[in-house]
């Protein structure tokens, strides 16, 4: 497929984007744009989107959000907000240690770390909205925690879509830099209402003995479809902790892609989707062992209601070099309608001796067992069905190891069970 | 269940949802009751009673008044505090989980309690636990159904009335020295006499 009939891509406003004229940013950005020209937008034929229908993003053309948005009252007291993609303003103090800055502003105040990591993450290969994402390399934020720094207090950022009336595309990139022997907790969330392909990247670096915690709740507006690609690369002791909690959007889209580089380096990658409705809730995970002794651990938890889909797709590769890799893979999916589904495929790839790689999908309905004892008790129908739903939820948030996102992540999950 | 019906205050229960029997103050104990992983002991209970009281017409109770009954009940039945905190029978002994349905039916306090084979499994403490929890309820307008193969649960819990039911027919009634005798002559003479 050539070409994109849509309007995701018009390179003639290039021109007007930040840092441009410099080479560096320019070139990066051709580079993306003659990507997704050649690959255009995926279609259900190409393997790693049989699952999921982008038919949603065809229909009338996207326009792409002007200049900064109004200021949108966003209910929240992040360290950052990004409106439509733009970076509309940082009002919490920072702790020492770590900068937080739009990128905007570090492309074109050419920052060392922006110049020497943007795009060296993020791959364009075979990934169609990495192209079109960097064709549009534009803002987003940069977040940089110095070595040895360790902040316990969650640090959030938000991420909101308010397009009005029309119907937009953004493409933010957020570029997170960890030094050696440094830790933080993220929480990004989203939200937002109307129709918008809100199509994010992001660039982690890990180096030596960090660790990150990266939390997300997806709770895009119900019309639009939300793609997030995170790319990561992990140093010798270093371990990335993420949970995604995805409620919302039409089509919601959460690729992560792990690069276990040295060893001693882990992974954790876990997630809950709570979908109804038409809902398509899509996790796929790419794990690549390409070191000794490197540990990874994935649990996905989807519950889906009415029409529903949930997609599941985890590839962990162990390379030839990769001995002593631990690995271990689950997803459990509750159904609580007959014509919700999901689909599950675990890919492992393993060209190593010397491995322990595991891997495991289950499929259920409410326990109808548990559900006639709750109400032997007095407990009407629908509350015995929430107590046991929430009861999963309670199971698949537990792995969340910041006691402080892990109340919020909660707070949510259970708030999803009444919602409409 | 292939014909009749089963009146309870003059309503059919067969036609009765779970909790609207519970509402209407029956209670089960079962013989196996279900582990439910993830549900918190004590926010079950909670629940449970409130949904009874709500459909009584009682005002719910909030998490300090709920807390001074179960806290007084623990005690009356002399159950650890500790099971509770724990998931709803979840890893639960058969013991522990029997102990459970009558600190359930403490709580809920029904007026018609069927014990079904309460007694299957139990060791002799747990037995004395499920009894003095029977015997502490017992009162003119309660009424409690045990069902049992054996004896040796009603050495602890006197009835007032023992009924014979053999293929499906109550085939002797009598006072509790009936159940002495069948102790010691068994069920075949009443079983070919029906």
């Amino acid at each position: 497929m050539t070409g994109e009939p849509t309007g995701l891509l018009h390179t003639g406003d290039a021109a007007s984007l930040p840092g441009a004229g410099n080479t560096w940013i320019d070139s990066l950005r051709q580079a993306g744009a003659r990507r997704f020209t050649g690959l255009g937008l995926p279609t259900r034929k190409v393997e790693d989107w049989k699952y999921t229908d982008l038919r949603a993003l065809s229909g009338s053309a996207w326009d792409h959000p002007a200049a900064l948005a109004d200021p949108v009252e966003t209910g929240e007291d992040a360290s950052a907000v990004l409106v439509n993609g733009c970076w509309t303003r940082g009002d919490r103090p920072l702790p020492d240690g770590v900068e937080l800055v739009s990128l905007a502003r570090a492309i074109e105040d050419e920052d060392d770390v922006v110049r020497s990591h943007l795009g060296s993450v993020a791959s364009l290969a075979r990934k169609h909205f990495v192209a079109l994402n960097t064709a549009w390399l534009a803002d987003g934020l940069v977040l940089k925690v110095a070595d040895g720094v360790r902040v316990d207090e969650p640090l959030h950022v938000t991420l909101a879509g308010a397009p009005g009336a029309q119907r937009l595309a953004w493409h933010p990139r957020n570029l997170i830099v960890l030094g050696r022997e440094a830790s933080l907790t993220l929480v990004v969330r989203h939200l937002g209402t109307g129709d918008y392909l809100a199509n994010l990247v992001e660039e982690v670096v890990l180096e030596r003995g960090s660790r990150l915690r990266h939390y997300r709740v997806q709770d895009d507006s119900p019309d639009a479809v939300s793609v997030s690609t995170t790319e990561v690369k992990v140093a010798g002791d270093a371990s990335y902790e993420s949970f995604v909690l995805a409620t919302g959007a039409g089509v919601g889209r959460n690729q992560i892609a792990v690069e276990l580089g040295e060893p001693g380096a882990s992974v954790r990658l876990d997630g809950a989707c709570l979908g109804r409705h038409r809902q398509q809730l899509d996790t796929t995970t790419v794990i690549d062992h390409a070191a000794a002794h490197c540990t990874s651990r994935e649990a996905y938890r989807y519950i889906l209601d009415d029409s529903a889909k949930g997609v599941f797709q985890g590839r962990v590769t162990v390379r030839k070099h990769a001995g002593g890799t631990d690995s271990h893979q689950s997803s459990k999916t509750l159904l609580l309608s007959g014509r919700a589904g999901v689909d599950a495929k675990p890919e492992l790839e393993i060209y190593a001796d010397d491995v322990r790689c595991g891997h495991g999908a289950t499929v259920g309905e409410i326990d109808q067992d548990a559900l006639f004892y709750l109400r032997s008790r007095g407990i009407p129908l629908d509350e015995a069905r929430d107590l046991l739903i929430g009861a999963f939820i309670e199971g698949a948030l537990e792995t969340i190891g910041s006691p402080v996102a892990q109340e919020l992540l909660l707070d949510h999950a259970m708030a999803w069970r009444t919602r409409a | 269940m292939t014909e009749g019906q089963v009146l309870y205050k003059g309503e059919d229960l067969l036609e009765m949802e779970p909790e609207e029997r519970a509402q209407s103050g029956l209670f089960l104990a079962f013989q196996y009751p279900v582990e439910i992983p993830g549900v918190p002991t004590v926010s079950f209970l909670k629940h449970a009673m409130n949904s009874v009281r709500k459909a009584k017409g009682e005002s719910p109770l909030d998490a300090f008044e709920f807390k001074k009954i179960m806290d007084a009940r623990l005690a009356d039945l002399r159950i650890d505090n500790s099971m509770v905190r724990r998931p709803l029978n979840a890893g639960f002994s058969g013991g522990e989980k029997k102990r459970m349905e009558i600190l359930q039916m403490a709580l809920l306090e029904p007026e018609l309690t069927i014990l079904d084979e309460t007694d299957s499994g139990l060791d002799i403490d747990a037995l004395k636990v499920v009894a003095d929890g029977v015997n502490a309820m017992r009162s003119p307008d309660r009424a409690t159904l045990v069902i049992t193969h054996y004896q040796r649960l009603l050495n602890h819990i006197i009835p007032d009335r023992v009924h014979v039911l053999a293929g499906g027919r109550i085939v002797r009634s009598g006072d509790p020295s009936l159940a002495l005798k069948l102790e010691e002559s068994g069920y075949g003479d009443l079983v070919t006499a029906a």
